[in-house]
């Protein structure tokens, strides 16, 4: 009986396997490798969402270079080790062209040897801390001199002088805050204090008594997932809401806001490269197809629209090159310009975007409304001179 | 760089960190003092409690949802470890390696529950207006919630204590608790006695998840971040004494609250730890010994 089933099961998947073969031959394999499961899914599968959406549209409309794009969807499970074997898989098994994915920095630096081995290329679509730059990953997240200075920058024309930094404890929080001293430092503005909290951590209290006796101008908050809610429940009940005390945050966007209570977060800031809000024609076709997808409550958010850019840029980068080769794909992708809903943007020769920063503040809904927008793109600097003076990335030959 | 208002507002939040403490330890303590079980699955039953507080706002929106909610989570937490008791606990009675196991296998089952009906990301209780002020004393700031927390901690002491000294229950508990054979024998039924004594220990996780909820979000995995420090002030109280684990409760708190003054949250966690291995090279067997004699033989 057990034999029975046995082989029937392999039956199924050699005929499964066969038809994969036969579908491949005029169909184009990428890879899609987000966490499904595990306790970034929350954030991922969204991600997942577009990066897919992107791939349907694209093969609605033709394909690429005549051919239909099939998407691989893998589940890196939040954990960095899953993250690296899944490269591999999809590089080796599935012979995809190349891999749309990632999210947190320990999964990037877990894959980061797989596409360098393999000479592979992965499109990474969050904001991250920089300090890093190889030849296999095309970074369209915002580099720290577009999300993080720029936000400094804003809040030093508002004039804030004392700044407080609160983040979770683990490395870009830590990158972040450093860059952010010294620029503190360079512009002779104060410090206010400096306090991290374990991942999840949720007592708040020790921080919001320093926050208190310390009576900052602007909190930068680089805190991560649930620990935002029991910061700022604790702060609205420490009488310090955000309508009192103005905080600033790197990992809250439209998403996270909704689901932590938007009237919890109401009157807070953000920095991003795009809010759903971006008043675009564009955008808004992007945002409407979403929804018809995923419902009209589904939120839309910068990570989002980098993972569904990504889709095509390598697309215009492969048409361009007239190839699915690594080494042409790349070198066609450097400063080719690309519509996206958040405008022309396009890579630069270091492998990262061109892109504005905008500043929001938070509503009752759970939007944001733009109040500072950098205008011009700005080039993407994976290491802060102030901070890393004399490293640049080594491939760049220019 | 010993600032008076800080410290001063420190012991409070010492106060109010052991607050919490006893509210998640002192169930752990109760079943390991009476049934040497490690119950695992302990911080689900706070999780429990927070997602029935989140469901009581839902129907009773208003200002009193909170002491509506206490009792909904105190006995919706009490029945669940009962069926856990019985279902699980009872039938590994003498075989704590494997409680420790199965529990944990409940705990993760628990976990996944809660994540396939209320979703990975976590749900939240919004405090009600009169707990989302507070009394400002000098420079010093005192939020209600805080207050409010301490106040329940304090009553479920209490509560607690009568109970085990004024109450018939009470009384068959402190039998069971110091010589289970010798209950047994004199007719006292000990299995009901551990159910019992098994429900109002998880029953009073559930209450601390209510009062959790007010602090930060309910997610399935909230439980994990409070078992820790939760066992920590078991062992150091001394194994199932509730006065130890006040004690406990209260000096951790305190060795936590103050040490922020100088260090990160994630140093003072590591300093917590620390503390509590030197002091156990110390004084074994924690701040208050127990002599049963359960422990012995």
């Amino acid at each position: 009986m057990k034999n029975s089933a046995t082989g029937a099961l392999c039956g199924a998947a050699t005929i499964a396997l066969a038809v994969t073969a036969a579908h491949a031959e005029d169909a184009v394999a990428v890879g899609v490798l987000q966490s499904l499961s595990g306790t970034m899914a929350i954030s991922e599968v969204t991600v997942k969402n577009a990066e897919v959406m992107a791939i349907d549209e694209i093969n609605a409309a033709g394909g690429v270079m005549g051919r239909q794009i099939e998407a691989v969807v893998e589940d890196g499970a939040s954990d960095p080790a899953i993250f690296a074997q899944k490269a591999s898989k999809l590089i080796q098994n599935d012979d995809v062209a190349t891999v749309f994915g990632g999210w947190t920095s320990a999964s990037r630096k877990a894959m980061l040897p797989v596409f360098e081995r393999a000479d592979s290329l992965l499109w990474y679509p969050v904001q991250f801390e920089g300090n890093e730059c190889s030849p296999n990953i095309m970074y369209s997240g915002a580099q720290p001199n577009q999300q993080i200075l720029p936000a400094y920058d804003w809040a030093k024309a508002e004039g804030k002088q004392s700044y407080f930094l609160v983040g979770s404890d683990y490395v870009f929080p830590r990158t972040a805050n450093l860059i952010v001293k010294k620029h503190l430092a360079e512009d002779g503005l104060a410090l206010a204090g400096e306090q991290y909290v374990p991942l999840g951590g949720t007592d708040f209290s020790a921080v919001i008594a320093k926050i208190r006796a310390a009576k900052p101008d602007i909190i930068f908050n680089t805190l991560n997932g649930d620990s935002n809610v029991s910061f700022f429940k604790q702060m609205a009940a420490a009488g310090m809401g955000p309508d009192k005390v103005q905080v600033m945050s790197f990992s809250i966007a439209e998403q996270e806001a909704q689901a932590m209570g938007a009237s919890l977060v109401a009157g807070s800031y953000a920095t991003w490269n795009y809010f759903e809000t971006l008043p675009t024609e564009a955008n808004a076709e992007f945002v409407q197809a979403y929804r018809t997808l995923y419902g009209e409550d589904a939120a839309v958010t910068d990570p989002m629209l980098h993972g569904y850019l990504n889709v095509y840029a390598w697309k215009a980068a492969v048409e361009a090159a007239g190839s699915f080769d690594t080494d042409a794909v790349r070198a066609a992708a450097v400063g080719l310009d690309v519509d996206t809903p958040m405008g022309t943007v396009s890579f630069s020769p270091n492998q990262s975007l061109r892109q504005a920063a905008l500043v929001g503040k938070l509503d009752s809904q759970g939007q944001f409304e733009i109040v500072w927008s950098s205008d011009a793109a700005i080039e993407p600097e994976p290491y802060d001179a102030l901070t890393f003076p004399g490293k640049t990335c080594g491939f760049v030959t220019n | 760089m010993l600032d008076a208002t800080l410290f001063a507002g420190q012991v409070f939040n010492g106060f109010s960190l052991a607050s919490l403490f006893v509210l998640a330890a002192l169930g752990l303590a109760l079943s390991f003092g009476l049934m040497r079980v490690i119950n695992m699955a302990h911080g689900e039953m706070l999780m429990l409690g927070g997602y029935l507080a989140y469901l009581t706002y839902l129907i009773v929106p208003g200002p009193a949802a909170i002491l509506v909610a206490m009792p909904v989570a105190f006995l919706g937490a009490a029945v669940v470890g009962g069926l856990m008791e019985v279902t699980v606990i009872r039938r590994l009675s003498s075989r704590p390696l494997d409680t420790l196991l199965a529990t944990w296998g409940v705990s993760l089952i628990l976990q996944q529950a809660a994540r396939s009906v209320f979703g990975p990301i976590g749900v939240g209780v919004t405090a009600p207006d009169w707990l989302n002020t507070g009394f400002a004393l000098g420079s010093l700031y005192f939020p209600s919630t805080r207050i409010f927390i301490l106040a329940v901690a304090v009553a479920v002491l209490a509560g607690l204590g009568l109970l085990i000294a004024r109450t018939r229950l009470g009384l068959l508990v402190r039998a069971v608790n110091q010589d289970r054979m010798m209950a047994a024998a004199s007719g006292i039924n000990t299995r009901r006695v551990d159910l019992a004594v098994f429900c109002l220990g998880t029953g009073i996780a559930g209450l601390a998840g209510v009062v959790l909820s007010l602090l930060g979000p309910v997610t399935p995995s909230v439980g994990q971040s409070y078992i820790v420090p939760a066992f920590l002030v078991v062992v150091m109280g001394g194994l199932g004494s509730m006065v130890g684990t006040t004690a406990a409760a209260i000096i951790l708190g305190l060795v936590s609250a103050l040490s922020q003054i100088f260090l990160d949250v994630s140093m003072s966690q590591v300093l917590m730890l620390l503390f509590v291995i030197i002091f156990l090279q110390f004084r074994p067997q924690g701040v208050v010994a127990t002599r049963s004699r359960a422990l012995e033989g």
